[in-house]
């Protein structure tokens, strides 16, 4: 039962990133980017082909996170310089993307079992999934640590701001357009990231496995969200760590769901609720309490 | 400093909700001038404002600033000149960035922002000798969100924070407008200051007529989009506020 679970949290590591980049994404800039269904599988693509062709790992990360960035890019360009509706700009990429994704890959499913990868690249214990995680824990605070380093920065600042006060960061000199296309394709350099460890997480690349992804990191952020309320927690280096908090606690939640022996079918159903109800439960707290 | 040509603004050209905010505004503002602008609403004040900063472009004219030609620069870019403070005094911060990373920002108006950490001791230190001025006792508070503060207390801030980086021009836009006589008074008296200590060109728009005749040293009134009085320092002090109602009648 331990080692489910522990799979529970490499996978809720791997998916650390993709949360991270839709806390950038909808937190810092409040923007609702969809993109993310498609840069997730376009990451997970990215990394069938490498690994297929014998790139190394290492080789294959930066790759899949370009292209994650340059999905995030085409959205930001569409929804700043177009003037098109954000929400619109995304699902327009993202079913872009779908076409991009199956050509590179050449059928819907590959798998990548017996693939050297990220994950095989290191040996500390015998049990290969505890090395698996302590990869993926590895990964998870460097990028923690990358990102509230930048996100202090003065660069960081001026993204913060854009989010938050739009008209006065024009005021100050920063050019919105330029500030948020540059964070939708961190954001979604963030989730390409995601999409290359979860392809060597599960030894395959299928190209439906975005579809609702979103709703996933959404879940993860919003529990973040939640926490930051709880705890006043508020500093943004804590803001990043209970984003990871959160992705956690989401994957030990549908963990405990299928622990509990609920049919797997289910298991999308069960996810919308749990995030419909992060959402609906402090709504519905302060309401009877009003009441 | 300004220059502004025979400027116009239509809002809906062509359409039958066509509105002439401005009809061929031209004004010279010279360097470090502290000009009130006065009118009915509507009149075209803020349009003019937001001409100036480049949130709007005009329908028709030229803009100058210290000799370069802006009429068609973005608002960001004419930023290294002009800084602004709004009518509302939650437009002028970020609420959610503590007060330091707002001054920050601020103090990186006409620079680049770069992914170098710059909020260290030095310029806390920096930060906090500026609004310890202010005698509010927030210097202390530098850590806290910005939204934390009231708003008398965010717009005197926002008023500092538009100094940060060697600004030529303020544009006070009824800056008290939202404010209690006490925190209004603050924020009157640090523009003044700035603008006779540190030489910054200041335009003041109000509907506080006493304010109007208190402050600056010239006094403009718009009317339907034109300007219909221009007057200078020397006759504004021969002005009394039933002058000014009167304008009104």
């Amino acid at each position: 039962m331990s080692q489910f679970y522990l799979t529970a949290l490499q996978l809720a590591l791997c998916l650390g990133p993709m949360a991270l980049g839709i806390f950038i994404s909808m937190k810092v800039f409040n923007i609702p980017d969809i993109t993310t269904d498609g840069s997730y599988t376009l990451g997970a693509v990215v990394t069938a082909t490498g690994l297929i062709q014998h790139w190394p790992a290492w080789v294959i990360l930066p790759a899949c996170m370009c292209a994650g960035a340059l999905a995030g890019v085409c959205t930001g360009v569409i929804h700043t310089k177009l003037k098109i509706d954000a929400l619109l700009a995304g699902i327009l990429v993202m079913t872009g993307l779908y076409s991009v994704n199956l050509i590179f890959l050449g059928r819907s499913n590959v798998p990548l079992i017996n693939q050297p990868g990220i994950f095989t690249s290191v040996t500390i214990f015998q049990n290969v999934l505890f090395n698996q995680v302590v990869i993926a824990i590895c990964i998870t605070v460097l990028l923690m640590m990358i990102l509230n380093y930048v996100l202090k920065t003065d660069f960081g600042i001026a993204m913060r701001a854009t989010g938050n006060n739009p008209v006065m960061t024009k005021s100050m000199g920063i050019n919105n357009d330029m500030i948020k296309i540059l964070g939708l394709a961190i954001a979604n350099a963030l989730t390409g990231l995601s999409g290359y460890l979860v392809a060597q997480y599960q030894n395959f690349t299928d190209i439906n496995m975005g579809i609702g992804i979103v709703i996933t990191g959404l879940g993860s952020v919003l529990i973040a969200d939640a926490l930051k309320t709880w705890m006043h927690l508020t500093s943004i280096g804590w803001q990043i760590v209970l984003v990871i908090v959160g992705s956690i606690l989401f994957q030990m939640v549908l963990a405990g769901t299928l622990a509990m022996g609920i049919d797997p079918n289910w298991l999308k159903l069960v996810t919308a609720l749990f995030v419909l109800m992060i959402v609906a439960l402090p709504r519905l707290t302060s309401a009877l309490q009003k009441s | 400093m300004i220059s502004i040509r025979h400027i116009s603004k239509i809002f809906n050209q062509g359409k039958i909700n066509e509105v002439i905010a401005l009809d061929d505004i031209s004004l010279d503002i010279h360097q470090g001038e502290f000009v009130v602008i006065i009118g009915a609403n509507g009149s075209g004040k803020t349009t003019l404002m937001n001409i100036i900063e480049g949130s709007e472009l005009p329908t028709e004219g030229s803009i100058s600033i210290k000799d370069t030609e802006v009429t068609a620069l973005p608002e960001y870019k004419r930023s290294k000149w002009v800084a602004r403070v709004f009518q509302n005094p939650t437009n002028g911060t970020a609420p959610d960035l503590t007060i330091l990373d707002n001054f920050r920002l601020a103090a990186l108006r006409t620079q680049r922002k770069n992914v170098t950490i710059g909020t260290n001791a030095a310029f806390r230190k920096r930060v906090q000798e500026k609004i310890s001025s202010l005698g509010m006792g927030l210097e202390n508070k530098i850590s806290q969100a910005m939204g934390s503060l009231s708003g008398g207390q965010r717009q005197a801030l926002t008023l500092l924070m538009s100094v940060m980086d060697d600004t030529d021009i303020l544009l006070l836009d009824e800056p008290t407008a939202a404010l209690d006589p006490k925190s209004a008074l603050v924020v009157m008296r640090l523009a003044e200051k700035l603008n006779q200590d540190m030489g910054i060109t200041t335009i003041l728009i109000t509907h506080n007529l006493k304010d109007a005749l208190q402050y600056g040293d010239r006094l403009i009134q718009f009317q339907e989009g034109k300007i219909v009085c221009d007057i200078d320092k020397g006759s504004k002090a021969n002005l009394t506020l039933q002058d000014i109602y009167r304008w009104f009648a």
